[in-house]
């Protein structure tokens, strides 16, 4: 292991951060702000591809490790690494911001400075979250994205802003709590104490925590609950709507694309990773609150007069996919969970930066107030049909093979789930195809719309990189899939015995 | 006859003096103040003054670091330098040169001319130092009275604003009120054990069956004490004293005299090993921490607000005194550095905003302040993030020592009535960053910009903040090995 490899991570996570802090001190009203956030997203985007090109992809367990001693009392270790989950989730964020600067560039005319700080600050905790392997760095770049998140929706949306942002604050925030309390208790039933994922994990499989039996089940809640505000699973999805919708479109786009996955991210790493019986045992209600989430978004979403509302609800049909793949409990499910996530990261914020193009120029996300743009905007609506149709699952685009390796597995588990499932897929392409059509086919209706300016180029550059993901995603998904699948196996491991268990009793 | 005896024996000789060196060498700047003030052209006076003042507490801090190497016992047993009392000198050293540093700009804006001030705030200190290595009640009490005298003076200086003099002559009535109760708890306890010495009270409290006086003196002196750190059922006198002090006075005297407070506390309770201690401190702990915060949810006033925020601070550190001394003591010292640390901060911010005449201190002024001036927004943000107990900030790690000490002593409710009472926190403090960020500016005009002194004041407490946040071990160590220090018998 050369000194990249051991220092990559910590590249990775803290390039961002040092350009915010770089950012500080750049004069206020220097217009090369932008610019200078693009650099530096662009150059943490091209230092991540470090980790997919060096990666050894037959390996599973966790590479490009890094683990020192931080903090002796409590015993917290700088410890991080990833496998096939998390590499992909860090490459997706440092893909995406750049994006963000990029559709940012105008519509964000006021503390210029604050937005690109604060959207920096975001990307370094986002990456923490995926990479850090000690309970207590994972719980401390959990909060940490709350804070800048929350700030860029109070402080850049529009409308009910305050009202939304301290909603989503509150929600994630109580939420994690119970989170806090399992990893506590986890710290101090460990013997030495330790907050160390691998130790952790090790310590639960070997028998070696005290009282484990007893407490996982709450243990498993725990955590759980947490992550499913984040998802957001049904019920606990109602911050989501609001959020999204009072949000600024960079704000929107790691929202849909980076910050819920954080929540089914969380489900693989901790509720599979240290509670596999647990899950098992609670597979059959998260399954069915994956399906209501699943159909009752994809019916909201239906209904939505409002483009950001209905993008916002199809993510929760969407992450309902997700959390039905992983508690499937199959290699298929698995490693079509770790797909949608992706591929919902890429369209969706695909789908909200067309919308806030849109934005731009009507301020309004009506869909009333459009109609028969394709005339105006031609491009913008070839764009717009591309990502929609990646959304709703085309073959070759990179929303079926996720959806399809989920459904597959879900039917592997259990017949009904892959039908009820399989709605969702016809569901959204309903909601998705029909606002295309009020939107861009007919006659122009409103005057306003005629002389709409189409895509310039700073819009088409961030639209094509998303729009070139998923299109090779959809056509070559094996080179994301053969790394995902060694991560997939060991988290699967635990369950093969657990089935042998139960066979030989 | 004996005693006489005894003294001439024991002359005080140049080690005894050298141990009370930071004491002097404060006592020595301030008189020095109190001369030159009455000599120098008043209006040229006060940055002099002050220059002099931040001068007499950074030698202290010297002194005190070379102290740190002759550790012993100075006048008769009365004064001991350890490794505990070094930590605490240190701690309220450092808090009056940084409050030194806020207050030259906030006199000028409120036209005070008194260069009293610099040198009340010096005795003051004195006073702190000097309980945190007296062992003796008696001289604890003089220390006390040190401190707490200037202080009362101290929260009088906006002298033209009645609510200021209203806080004076509050803080003095019942402060000394409060005295009474501690020195009666004194005379009870030398009754009980025959000495006012702590190391024989706690021998002899160890020793057999305590008596029942014993209790007597120590709620008592629990009820003086609880007064002057502002713990329920005491603290009824924060709000308004706060809100009428001059901004750096209270930044000053929710810090130091507190850290001081807590120090005799803590060697009051485990040193001496007091009797009945679990439930007063238990009681304590639970009420200041529930009053407190739910006193704050409704304020508007940012002053009134932090003052809330204080008694309820003082509760979360209560609940590390009724933990065991193994790890409780290390717990409430680190607590005590890190909360001086965000608190005067945060006060410094408060009385640069404040402006000419502390107009400008209720919520609603700080509307859009993180448009009109983000770096004073941004400074007070980690404040009170660190204030909530956000990880990566000295906040955090000292709620995590003070619960996870009460955890180890078995203080499950008080733990789970202090972790519920840090989520109602959070909604108070978020409100002012709320307040901050995303409403729009009443008063466009740009907030005056931060001169030197109080640049260097926010520097070290956002330093000193973010240090004890990334990096704890090295104070908790040191804190847990002055504890070891303070409990070695």
């Amino acid at each position: 292991m050369n000194a990249l490899d051991a220092n990559i991570l910590s590249l990775v996570t803290f390039i961002p951060l040092a350009g915010a802090v770089l950012l500080l001190l750049i004069p206020r009203r220097h217009r090369d702000i932008r610019v200078f956030a693009l650099v530096i997203s662009l150059m943490d985007f091209a230092v991540s591809l470090h980790l997919p090109v060096r990666f050894q992809r037959t390996l599973a367990g966790f590479q490009y490790q890094v683990d020192f001693a931080w903090i002796p009392t409590p015993n917290i270790h700088y410890h991080m690494g990833v496998d096939g989950f998390s590499m992909w989730l860090v490459v997706l964020t440092t893909f995406l911001t750049p994006l963000c600067v990029l559709i940012s560039w105008k519509s964000i005319n006021d503390r210029v400075k604050e937005f690109f700080i604060l959207l920096l600050v975001l990307e370094t905790a986002l990456i923490g979250v995926f990479v850090a392997l000690d309970l207590f760095l994972f719980y401390f770049f959990w909060e940490a994205t709350l804070i800048p998140m929350a700030l860029l929706i109070g402080m850049y949306g529009h409308g009910r802003k305050v009202y939304a942002a301290v909603k989503f604050f509150l929600y994630t925030m109580i939420a994690s709590v119970f989170m806090l309390a399992a990893i506590l208790w986890l710290y101090a039933n460990t013997n030495p104490h330790t907050f160390d994922f691998v130790t952790i994990q090790n310590a639960i499989r070997g028998g070696q925590i005290p009282n484990f039996s007893a407490a996982a089940f709450w243990l498993f809640l725990g955590f759980f609950v947490a992550f499913a505000v984040k998802v957001p699973l049904f019920p606990f999805h109602t911050w989501l709507p609001d959020a999204h919708v009072e949000a600024p479109t960079a704000g929107s786009v790691l929202l849909a694309g980076v910050l819920l996955k954080m929540g089914t991210y969380g489900m693989l790493r901790f509720n599979l990773g240290f509670f596999p019986e647990q899950s098992r045992a609670n597979a059959s209600w998260i399954m069915v609150l994956a399906l209501i989430g699943i159909v009752y978004g994809a019916l909201v979403a239906m209904v939505q007069p409002n483009m950001k509302k209905l993008i916002a609800y199809s993510s929760i049909s969407h992450l309902g996919f997700v959390v039905l793949g992983i508690f499937s409990f199959t290699q298929a499910g698995l490693n079509g969970a770790m797909y949608v996530m992706l591929a919902h990261g890429v369209s969706t914020g695909a789908l909200f930066m067309l919308a806030g193009i849109l934005y731009e120029r009507r301020h309004t996300y009506e869909i009333s107030d459009f109609g028969g743009l394709a005339t105006p905007m031609p491009r913008y609506a070839t764009f717009f049909l591309f990502i929609v149709l990646a959304s709703v699952g085309l073959p070759l685009l990179n929303g079926f093979v996720g959806e399809f390796l989920v459904l597959s597995g879900a039917f592997q588990d259990r017949a009904i789930y892959g039908v009820l499932g399989a709605t969702g897929v016809i569901w959204s392409a309903c909601y998705l195809l029909w606002m295309y059509q009020r939107v861009f086919f007919g006659k122009v209706k409103h005057e306003v719309n005629q002389r709409l300016a189409d895509l310039d180029a700073r819009e088409r550059t961030a639209l094509w990189p998303a729009a070139a993901a998923a299109l090779i995603m959809g056509v070559a998904p094996l080179i994301w899939l053969n790394a995902i699948d060694p991560a997939v196996q060991s988290a699967l491991a635990p369950f093969s015995q657990l089935a042998s268990k139960v066979m030989g009793q | 006859m004996n005693v006489t005896i005894h003294l001439v024996q024991n002359m005080p000789g140049k080690e005894d003096y050298l141990r009370i060196l930071p004491e002097i060498v404060l006592a020595l700047f301030g008189m020095a103040i109190m001369v030159m003030d009455a000599l120098l052209d008043e209006r040229t006076s006060q940055r002099t003054l002050g220059t002099i003042a931040l001068l007499g507490s950074l030698t202290a801090i010297a002194v005190t670091v070379c102290q740190a190497h002759t550790p012993g016992y100075a006048f008769w047993d009365m004064v001991h330098v350890d490794a505990f009392s070094i930590f605490f000198h240190i701690l309220v050293t450092t808090i009056t040169a940084v409050v030194i540093l806020t207050s030259y700009e906030y006199m000028e804006v409120q036209q005070i001319r008194a260069g009293e001030y610099y040198g009340l705030i010096l005795f003051g200190a004195l006073g702190m130092c000097l309980m945190s290595s007296a062992v003796e009640l008696v001289l604890i009490f003089i220390a006390l009275e040190i401190s707490s005298i200037s202080t009362y003076i101290l929260a009088g200086f906006r002298r033209r604003a009645a609510i200021s003099s209203e806080a004076s002559v509050k803080y003095f009535l019942l402060g000394s009120f409060a005295t009474a109760f501690f020195l009666y708890g004194v005379a009870l306890m030398f009754g009980a054990t025959g000495s006012t010495s702590i190391t024989v009270i706690g021998d002899t409290l160890r020793s057999g069956v305590v008596p029942m006086l014993a209790y007597a003196g120590i709620a008592l002196m629990f009820v003086g004490l609880g007064f002057k750190v502002a713990a329920a059922p005491f603290h009824v006198w924060t709000p308004d004293v706060y809100e009428g002090a001059p901004a750096p006075v209270v930044g000053f005297m929710s810090t130091a005299p507190k850290a001081a407070v807590f120090a005799v506390l803590l060697r009051i309770m485990f040193q001496a090993d007091a009797p009945g201690r679990l439930w007063m401190i238990w009681a304590a702990a639970a009420l200041s921490m529930t009053l407190g915060n739910l006193g704050a949810l409704v304020q508007s006033n940012v002053k009134r607000l932090l003052a809330y925020s204080s008694i309820a601070h003082a509760g979360y550190l209560l609940v590390a005194f009724a933990a065991l001394p193994d790890n409780g003591i290390s717990a409430a010292m680190f607590y005590t550095a890190s909360y001086a640390a965000m608190n005067v901060g945060a006060f410094a911010v408060v009385s640069h905003f404040a402006g000419m005449g502390e107009r400008q201190v209720n919520l609603e002024d700080y509307s859009g302040l993180g448009r009109r001036s983000p770096v004073l927004a941004g400074t007070l943000t980690i404040f009170l993030l660190s204030l909530i107990g956000i990880p990566i900030t000295g906040g955090f790690f000292a709620k995590f020592y003070v619960f996870s000490a009460a955890l180890q002593a078995n203080l499950v409710w008080l733990t789970i009535i202090g972790v519920l009472n840090s989520a109602v926190g959070a909604y108070y403090y978020l409100r002012i960053i709320v307040v901050m960020y995303m409403r729009e500016p009443r008063d466009e005009a740009p907030v005056a910009p931060v001169p030197l002194g109080l640049g260097t004041a926010l520097t070290v407490s956002l330093a000193a903040t973010i240090y004890l946040g990334v990096l704890p071990g090295r104070v908790l160590e040191y804190a847990s090995r002055s504890a070891a220090g303070l409990m070695m018998r």
